[in-house]
């Protein structure tokens, strides 16, 4: 059934970093996805990896679901490999037709898949262990500072949830048409892509038209339940910190002065520093 | 007291072309004047294009009126500074059960109302509580709205505007896109709203079943008030209400024809049990 789909990629458990306050796996993402790119060396990455496993381990979420995430990065993986792998110079250790790898080349493919490979696999420990209105909420915060120079961060957060609530609405609504449309005859699945585009039109109309038929009431109703904006507003679900949150982000620092300072050591193999 | 006053109210909608040239004007209300008292169940009934929808948006100050005036517990809609007070004390429930639910859980939505009014923390999760349970979908509280039936999102619509505390709520069809259970559902929590919490209830419908409980009835045709008067004077006359194409419940039907063959029967009979008793049987 459409209306049970899951939005995002929550995976639903009850596991410390399930429990952190949403800002605390905002910024932690963030300063994982940094300390990325502190370390030029590989021991700079086993900490992140190390971390990585731990954050893992902890959630509870079984490594093939977080492994998901990847497949829609394999191509992109791909070409940096090979990009890298060709197009770095420096001493040669194969050479045939045009092509040469070299000793950087191999260095710099793996380091760059690494540093891909981590990031995904950081940002979707996030995804997976916090709800997307969970999610929103700790965006509107995190991002509030950005108020002064008068980004609408209330609105963008407001307009996020209800995108949410009404994704699944408007699939149903889709699937109705469709079946609707093919009742009289409308052909959706044979043709070129032209036709088959140009046979979506009798979709797309209706759809748009109930989306801001739906637009133009829920907005009525809003403003019926007094709805004016962020100001004067209070919260159900006020976010807070509780002590777990702060012990998070002291590891957080330690993580990062770990990656900085075992980042500038490189070990030497194979007549090059990794 | 009165809680709401409708004095001389004229309403009409422009039609532009695509040019902005004004088009045409239909009058949606046409002079209208009613008052409401408090801790009444009021009914305005009405066939499509009656006003009797745009009447309801006077109410929560939606629309303004074109000429005349409505007053919402002593309060001009007419005036901006007004504006937030009205809504929070006459609240609104809508047709369409799921263009009305803004939060992804159900207690999340009935939270709306009270978030908006600022009101502190504890005391929207104590109103968010009340509410539900006095539409019975406490329960519920934890689910997605997606979830459950159109009763049931009509029943969280309703705790929505009581968590704002309002002194009157205006229903605009609730039941209209909804199953014959979902429909009583719905009527019947509005009828314990009226009972129990001495809220007025201001119900527009066109299901006759649906107003028999009112302790009054407006019949609203061409933007006017063609009937006023308690459910059995307004259903005592059949013919006047099939005029303005107006459907009696099918008890009443019975109980007029049989009258008008003969039988000694009261006017207005409005349900299966009346009647049997009327008829001695």
């Amino acid at each position: 059934m459409l209306r049970d789909i899951t939005l995002g990629q929550y995976y639903q458990s009850d596991s410390v970093i399930h429990r952190l306050d949403p800002r605390v796996k905002l910024l932690g993402t963030v300063a994982f996805v940094v300390s990325l790119f502190l370390s030029d060396y590989f021991l700079g990455y086993l900490v992140a990896i190390l971390f990585l496993a731990i954050c893992v381990e902890l959630s509870t979420v079984p490594f093939k679901f977080i492994v998901k995430g990847m497949k829609t990065i394999v191509f992109l993986l791909i070409i940096t490999v090979v990009c890298n792998l060709l197009f770095t110079t420096g001493t040669t250790v194969v050479s045939f037709w045009k092509v040469t790898i070299t000793v950087e080349g191999i260095r710099m493919a793996f380091m760059m898949a690494l540093r891909l490979s981590l990031l995904i696999l950081g940002s979707s420990i996030m995804t997976l262990t916090t709800t997307p209105n969970n999610l929103t909420d700790g965006m509107e915060s995190v991002m509030s500072p950005l108020k002064k120079i008068r980004v609408p961060v209330h609105e963008i957060s407001m307009m996020m949830s209800i995108a949410l609530r009404f994704i699944p609405i408007l699939l149903e609504e889709t699937d109705k048409i469709m079946k609707a449309q093919i009742a009289r005859g409308a052909d959706f699945e044979t043709g070129g892509l032209i036709k088959r585009a140009k046979a979506l039109i009798p979709l797309l109309v209706p759809l748009f038209i109930s989306a801001f038929r739906r637009a133009n009431d829920l907005a009525l109703a809003m403003e019926a339940r007094c709805y004016r904006g962020g100001e004067h507003r209070t919260k159900m679900k006020p976010l807070k910190y509780r002590k777990r949150d702060g012990i998070a982000y002291g590891i957080l620092v330690i993580y990062i002065a770990a990656v900085i300072i075992v980042g500038k050591f490189g070990i030497p193999v194979g007549g090059f520093v990794w | 007291m009165s809680i709401v006053k409708a004095k001389d109210l004229t309403f009409e909608y422009i039609r532009r072309d695509e040019e902005g040239n004004v088009d045409g004007i239909t009058t949606a209300i046409d002079n209208v004047s009613l008052d409401i008292k408090e801790g009444q169940f009021i009914a305005i009934l009405g066939h499509n294009g009656s006003g009797k929808s745009t009447f309801a948006k006077h109410i929560n100050a939606i629309l303004h009126p074109t000429e005349g005036t409505v007053w919402v517990d002593g309060m001009d809609t007419s005036d901006d500074a007004n504006v937030w007070n009205i809504r929070h004390e006459a609240g609104m429930v809508f047709q369409n059960p799921d263009n009305q639910i803004i939060g992804q859980v159900v207690e999340e939505d009935v939270g709306f109302g009270p978030e908006n009014m600022g009101v502190p923390t504890e005391e929207i999760w104590q109103r968010v509580e009340e509410s539900l349970k006095a539409v019975g979908m406490y329960e519920y509280r934890k689910k997605s709205p997606n979830r459950l039936s159109g009763g049931q999102k009509q029943r969280v619509s309703i705790a929505g505007v009581l968590a704002m505390h309002p002194k009157c709520i205006v229903f605009d069809e609730p039941t209209a896109m909804l199953d014959p259970n979902g429909r009583k559902e719905v009527i019947r929590a509005a009828r314990a709203l009226n009972d129990v919490e001495g809220i007025t209830v201001i119900l527009i419908t066109h299901y006759m079943e649906e107003i028999i409980h009112a302790d009054k009835v407006f019949v609203m045709d061409k933007g006017k008030i063609a009937m006023e008067g308690t459910p059995r004077e307004v259903f005592s006359k059949v013919d006047e209400l099939k005029a303005l194409r107006l459907d009696v419940p099918q008890v009443t039907l019975l109980a007029y024809e049989l009258k008008k063959r003969g039988v000694n029967l009261p006017d207005g009979i409005l349900t299966k049990e009346e009647l049997v008793k009327a008829l001695g049987l």
